[in-house]
């Protein structure tokens, strides 16, 4: 009990600390139904790894860049709406993923894993994983947090003052992949983005600064899994949802707050 | 002032775009030289925004090549800027995310332009005018060569557009510097321009203000607007307010979000 316990809060931590300052991200470039289509790319990620054979992280981040570069791709075609776009992606590749995941030999697939999140699947092997990714991915945004917070603000500004927006918003996209790769296992595809946008919009009300607003998602995101793990395990209801729920809690009581004050 | 022998920052030759077959421009060719005021006016959809993209490197033409100075120093104004509420960011911190400071620190390029006491304040809390003027300090303070200004009396009254104009004139004077704007709105900004350029697609016309003003493809262009004004379109400019106001106001009809 007590290491499962350990396991699924280390798991979960290092979810949380990234999810919140890239989500931050994600809400100041209007990208949450962009980061929604990622996640369920990912579903294709998922399908497309047992059915090849290869692992599901890998073939997830594989998935989910192969997505963003078709968005890009089809995005510099101006004949459709940016969201029809995302839409359409999202959900072929979601009904794609379905159907292969159907014709693979799935009696030892839990489908319900990967799209609710199954935080007792996790092993030692995903937790040095998830910790790998975890850290890069800190690091990393702390390298390119000024140009990529530059060209958050206003894109062509800091083309025009010498910023590589092709190569930080790709930067961008990585750091996002990675991260959907290795946490579909703890909330799966459809609950993912919730972690990221929830935690970042609450933060907003606590901060002067973006940096504040990173951190402060981050730190909401640490409370509302806690708070979700507590609910599962007391009501035995599934800890990704309990997470994301609370989460939720948080931002409603912070809007309450702000009304008042 | 005898510029023609330095050499020209920006020179673009015979450039065309087509998109989708349709022509946006169509063979402009403009030269951008050191320390003058240019100004780029045509009615709406001539292809003003998209030949300043062009020049600024952020869209590639159809066709002709352009030439830029090498290192060339930019500061650029868009006409465009809202951000998303979500992102708390204040006018110092927004400023300082451009080039670093170099002869002029920060303090100066606020006192200057007046507003040194909207340093602490957020993005969204501002006026149309502030705005404007935050957004000219970025540019500022990177020290540019040249100054790109997409429409920038938009959302700005009577009264903060010619501020907006004289402020451009002088900086031509002390920075040394070129400024390069685009506009629809034609009799304010004509008295501050060394050159005017007509464009709709293709370029109409270009000269001196006043030779512009008379040319007949221009008066073709703006011929109505010239004649129901009923004043010269040089008089707004020359007449002098007998007071002024530190910063912009906004039209009450603009969106802002002054709280």
């Amino acid at each position: 009990m007590d290491s499962f316990f350990i396991n699924t809060l280390l798991t979960g931590l290092a979810v949380v600390l990234v999810a919140g300052p890239l989500g931050s991200f994600m809400v100041w470039r209007r990208m949450a139904y962009f980061g929604d289509t990622l996640s369920h790319a990912a579903w294709l990620g998922v399908a497309i790894g047992f059915m090849v054979g290869i692992s599901i992280s890998l073939s997830i981040l594989l998935l989910c860049l192969a997505a963003a570069l078709l968005m890009f791709w089809f995005q510099s075609d101006n004949r459709l709406g940016n969201d029809t776009l995302l839409g359409i992606l999202a959900h072929s590749t979601l009904a794609l993923g379905m159907i292969i995941l159907s014709l693979v030999d799935n009696r030892n697939i839990s489908i319900e894993a990967y799209l609710f999140g199954d935080i007792l699947a996790v092993n030692t092997a995903d937790i040095q994983l998830m910790w790998l990714m975890c850290i890069s991915v800190l690091v990393l945004l702390i390298k390119i947090w000024k140009p990529l917070l530059s060209l958050s603000v206003h894109k062509e500004l800091a083309y025009v003052e010498g910023v590589n927006v092709g190569l930080y918003s790709f930067l961008y996209l990585l750091m996002l992949a990675s991260l959907i790769a290795v946490a579909i296992k703890i909330v799966g595809v459809l609950l993912i983005t919730a972690l990221m946008i929830i935690p970042a919009a609450t933060a907003r009300r606590f901060a002067r600064t973006p940096e504040q607003m990173a951190i402060i998602a981050a730190l909401i995101g640490v409370v509302a899994l806690l708070l979700g793990m507590f609910m599962s395990l007391q009501w035995d209801i599934p800890t990704g949802a309990s997470i994301v729920v609370s989460a939720a809690a948080l931002f409603l009581a912070s809007m309450l707050l702000g009304h008042q004050s | 002032m005898s510029n023609t022998t330095l050499p020209s920052l920006i020179t673009l030759n015979n450039i065309s775009l087509r998109i989708n077959k349709r022509v946006i421009l169509h063979n402009v060719s403009l030269d951008i030289l050191p320390e003058r005021v240019l100004t780029i006016i045509g009615p709406n959809g001539a292809g003003k925004s998209t030949l300043l993209k062009i020049i600024l490197g952020l869209q590639s033409s159809s066709s002709g090549d352009i030439q830029r100075k090498k290192q060339l120093q930019i500061g650029y104004v868009p006409q465009k800027f809202s951000l998303d509420p979500l992102l708390p960011l204040t006018v110092e911190r927004f400023i300082r995310l451009g080039k670093a400071e170099k002869k002029f620190s920060l303090r100066e390029i606020l006192t200057e332009l007046g507003i040194s006491h909207l340093r602490e304040s957020t993005i969204q809390q501002l006026s149309g005018g502030e705005l404007q003027r935050v957004l000219l300090a970025r540019a500022l303070l990177g020290e540019p060569e040249l100054l790109v200004l997409d429409e920038p009396a938009q959302g700005v009254d009577v009264l903060g557009q010619s501020e907006l104009y004289q402020l451009l004139t002088q900086l031509k004077y002390s920075r040394g510097c070129s400024v390069l704007l685009v506009s629809h709105d034609l009799h304010l900004v004509m008295a501050s321009s060394d050159k005017v350029l007509c464009l709709n697609q293709h370029v109409c016309c270009s000269g001196h203000p006043e030779d512009v003003s008379r040319h007949p493809e221009y008066l073709q262009l703006f011929g109505n607007e010239v004649n129901s004004s009923g004043v010269d379109g040089l008089a707004i400019y020359t007449h002098h307010h007998d007071h002024r106001h530190d910063h912009f106001s906004t039209e009450p009809s603009i969106d802002n979000t002054h709280g």
